[in-house]
């Protein structure tokens, strides 16, 4: 049957959607990592991570029209969190996950508190103050941080006969799943309503009755207790936890892949997870291509982030996922002539 | 004078305003008329340049506007006042008057031209220093038309001066208008809703409705057409 | 109580040079409603020029002046080729381009610097001054920080308020549209602001290269103490982000001092969050109104 007859068995319901989608992302998934080296797994889980914090910035900035500079710091937050917990207690490792969301929450809350009298620039360098300030608080005692060499996470043993680094890969993309499904619902149900309308008018949105204060900061929460999730999951796959991994360059990479990804969908983050992982091997094959001493190619990495973020500013704000989503209303229909393309129906959680 | 021919101005799908043609003496006062919607407001961002039409042309004394930035087109000696006043609420009155001498007087005539508007305006000398944010409606209007004429404009655009205020400044209002273009060879192009008032300083009259000029005749002749003034302009 | 002074004195110096870069970003702000982000990380490359230029023999005054008017053609640049093209659009998007531009600046000059900290010439002597025989924890060049900032302040505050440049900077700012109805050619003014404020950048990086590690990211923690400053004053005033400066400035040393070097950055996180939570307009600015 055609591709019109297939779509009534489609649920009507979005949340019902957004679950089987993701089952079938998983089941793809699985497929895809038994055929990969072991490396490649390694990353496909790191991807994963990097979706997971891409997806609650792209809640925050494309939905809610907040801009962060931090979130390197909100990983760090919530990947101390568990190397803390897993020094100090021997709690299931997946509680200790969802501590590690829920401290990071705690600092969005206290970061997202006076950021409700910011906008724009003003947020995004009180963000960037932010994403300083974090690294010097392990940097002062490193004691109870562990100092240059960091906490170490002991990861959890594989059950059965599956690999350890399968095993820490599907936790990374059962977390990814899940916080996607999720935000997936949130941003459909009235909260993202709310996010987009206090984005768009925060006078028309409180002459609604939305709580313009509240919703900015739960929308830092949420989006922080992604950032910690993802931190502790990379932290959990790396098996260290220490500030060298969270330098300011981090949080502009962050914003970086959202906005090269497709600000505000949710999709378009995997993209951006793709170019953070993929980034820094391609720019270093680069400069070996180009004899470039060792000191240059760990810079050429972010040379090219920052040229490329700027680029895509001036030429393709939308991203990837953005320049997909026009493709495939353009796209050539049969029957239709010549015909205006009908508006494409939105699915972008920024709309 | 002012020349439009077929002028169309869209934003997205929706058309404001669909080949527009007409002319606007020199000397004279031309009201632009019509109801909410009607297309006034774009027409008037067209002819100073804040809108790109998608066809059409708009000529001042032989010379195209189209095309030119805001700015080239303001330094040919068009003034408009736009919708809500235009006043620069965080600078001073003395500081908008002075605004806009600065591209067309020498430094030592800006102040006897300032001194010139003030005198027009006597309510606004007690203000000179003050921020505009503190005047009233009233006030405004007075400072943005002082503004306008302080350039000595050749074509000023006034959009809705009568917008919000109380029909005595209304009256005062049109009838300084009136005293400051008339014999001088000034193009005046008025856009209001207050057809009344506005009928009773022009000569010539154009009423949009929907993008569309529907009648362009003497303001005489408008002001007598009982069907007309009932259909388009409501009284 | 000397150590409160030698606090105290330290705290005014350095929030001398926070005033430079909030002066920077309040010239922006004020032309053009944008923070430039990138604008620490300018005068951090400008720097490197400089120090390229001693190296190679010129004197001192020779690669300051140069340098301010490289920070300039840099300034004016970056809004000419960057800023422009987005006006109109969303305002995230030159916030962004900014960070990107940060990011480049900072990777260019450790590509072609490389990583390792180096010496910088201070213009005047470091030692503390001498009054009859006490020693002030208030250098010569310390002097110099006060003296430049407070000329390009009033510079600055002469150029705005009692110039027509000025008043055709304030109106681009306050309203593009009416200004442009005016006449005023607002896109070469914004290049301009742009430009100005990038000599106030490079003044902020010469000012404190000698007296931090210097390399390529020696400009980002002042960038934020600098926007903490900025903030505090209001965005709006040049005097403000002079006072804005200079509460910075002492909020820092005291932290510093008294609980620990290495709580710098909370410091100045805790003051600006306490600043906004108080009066989120700054000290100096008048409350907007809300244009419902």
């Amino acid at each position: 049957m055609d591709a019109a007859a297939m779509t009534k068995y489609v649920p009507r319901q979005p949340m019902i959607r957004h679950l089987l989608v993701a089952v079938l992302a998983g089941v793809v998934l699985w497929y895809l990592t038994t055929q990969l080296s072991t490396y490649n797994v390694y990353q496909v889980g790191e991807i994963a991570s990097y979706v997971v914090v891409l997806g609650g910035l792209s809640l925050l900035t494309g939905a809610n029209g907040q801009i962060s500079l931090g979130h390197g710091a909100f990983m760090a937050v919530g990947a101390y969190t568990l190397g803390l917990l897993m020094t100090h207690t021997g709690t299931n490792f997946i509680l200790e996950l969802a501590a590690a969301a829920g401290v990071a929450a705690a600092a969005g809350v206290v970061i997202g508190l006076p950021a409700t009298r910011l906008k724009g620039p003003y947020l995004a360098g009180m963000t960037l103050l932010f994403a300083l300030a974090v690294p010097s608080i392990a940097d002062k005692w490193p004691a109870t941080f562990g100092g240059d060499q960091g906490l170490t996470v002991s990861a959890p043993t594989a059950p059965g006969s599956l690999g350890q680094e399968e095993w820490l890969t599907w936790i990374q993309i059962l977390g990814a799943l899940i916080v996607l499904v999720l935000l997936a619902n949130l941003l459909w149900s009235r909260y993202g309503r709310a996010f987009r309308a206090v984005r768009d008018d925060e006078i028309a949105a409180s002459l609604a009755g939305i709580h313009v204060a509240r919703t900015r900061v739960l929308a830092f929460a949420i989006s922080a207790a992604c950032a910690g999730l993802g931190g502790a999951l990379l932290a959990l796959s790396t098996g260290v936890v220490n500030t060298g991994a969270f330098p300011l360059t981090l949080s502009i990479q962050l914003l970086a892949a959202m906005v090269l990804g497709g600000t505000g969908t949710l999709f378009g983050m995997v993209w951006g997870g793709i170019l953070l992982v993929y980034m820094p091997q391609w720019s270093t094959s680069l400069s070996t291509d180009f004899n470039l001493g060792n000191g240059a190619s760990a810079y050429l990495a972010t040379i090219i982030f920052g040229v490329v973020l700027i680029v895509a500013m001036l030429a393709a704000p939308n991203g990837i996922q953005g320049g997909l989503r026009w493709l495939w209303a353009h796209r050539p229909r049969p029957g239709r002539g010549d015909h205006e393309v009908p508006a494409p129906i939105p699915v972008s959680v920024s709309d | 004078m002012l020349e439009i021919r077929e002028l169309s101005v869209s934003f997205g799908a929706v058309q404001a305003l669909r080949s527009v043609s007409f002319d606007a003496e020199a000397g004279a006062i031309t009201a632009v008329l019509g109801a909410n919607g009607a297309g006034k407001t774009t027409l008037l961002r067209t002819i100073s340049g804040l809108v790109k039409p998608v066809s059409g042309t708009v000529s001042f004394d032989g010379g195209p506007l189209v095309g030119r930035t805001v700015e080239s087109i303001a330094r040919l000696g068009v003034a408009h006042v736009p919708e809500g006043r235009g006043v620069i609420e965080e600078l001073t009155v003395e500081e908008n008057l002075r605004l806009a001498t600065l591209w067309c007087l020498k430094r030592n005539e800006r102040q006897a031209a300032i001194e010139e508007i003030l005198e027009m305006f006597p309510r606004l000398r007690s203000f000179r220093r003050s921020h505009a944010s503190t005047l009233s409606g009233g006030e405004r209007q007075m400072l943005s038309l002082g503004r306008a004429l302080i350039s000595k404009p050749r074509l000023l655009l006034l959009d809705e001066p009568s917008l919000g205020l109380a029909p005595l400044i209304t009256a005062q209002l049109m009838a300084m208008l009136h005293e400051q273009t008339d014999g001088k060879d000034i193009t005046v192009v008025l856009v209001e809703q207050n057809a009344r008032s506005a009928l009773s300083v022009s000569q010539h009259a154009v009423i949009l409705n929907l993008g569309e000029v529907v009648v362009s005749d003497s303001a005489a002749k408008v002001s007598a057409d009982d069907a007309l003034r009932h259909h388009y302009l409501g009284f | 109580m000397t150590l409160f002074l030698d606090y105290t004195l330290n705290g005014l110096a350095n929030g001398m040079i926070y005033a430079a870069l909030a002066l920077a970003l309040v010239l922006i702000f004020r032309a053009t409603r944008i923070i430039n982000f990138a604008q620490g990380a300018a005068g951090m490359l400008t720097t490197f020029i400089a120090f390229s230029l001693i190296s190679r023999g010129w004197g001192y005054w020779w690669a300051f002046v140069a340098v301010l008017l490289i920070g300039f053609a840099i300034g004016a640049a970056t809004q000419l080729v960057l800023i422009r093209p987005l006006a109109g659009k969303s305002e995230l998007n030159p916030v962004i381009v900014t960070i990107g531009l940060l990011v480049v600046f900072e990777g260019l000059a450790g590509a072609i610097y490389g990583n390792a900290s180096r010496g910088f010439p201070a213009a005047f002597s470091q030692r503390g001054l001498r009054f009859g025989n006490t020693t002030v924890a208030f250098s010569h060049f310390d002097v110099f920080i006060l003296v430049a900032v407070l000329v390009m302040m009033t510079a600055m505050l002469v150029l705005f308020r009692f110039t027509a440049l000025g008043l055709r900077m304030r109106a681009s700012a306050f309203s593009q549209e009416i200004a442009r109805l005016l006449g005023v050619r607002v896109g070469l003014l914004f290049t301009l602001g742009w430009g100005l404020a990038g000599i106030a950048g490079s003044l902020a990086g010469l000012l404190v290269a000698p007296t931090s590690a210097f390399g390529p990211y020696y400009m980002n923690l002042i960038l934020v103490y600098g926007f903490t400053a900025a903030v505090i004053g209001g965005l709006e005033s040049p005097v403000g982000a002079l006072v804005g400066g200079l509460i910075t400035g002492l909020c820092i040393s005291y932290v510093g001092g008294y609980l620990g070097s290495g709580l710098e950055p909370l410091g100045a996180l805790a003051l600006l969050m306490v600043a906004l939570m108080a009066r989120p307009e700054g000290i100096f600015a008048r409350p907007p109104a809300r244009r419902v």
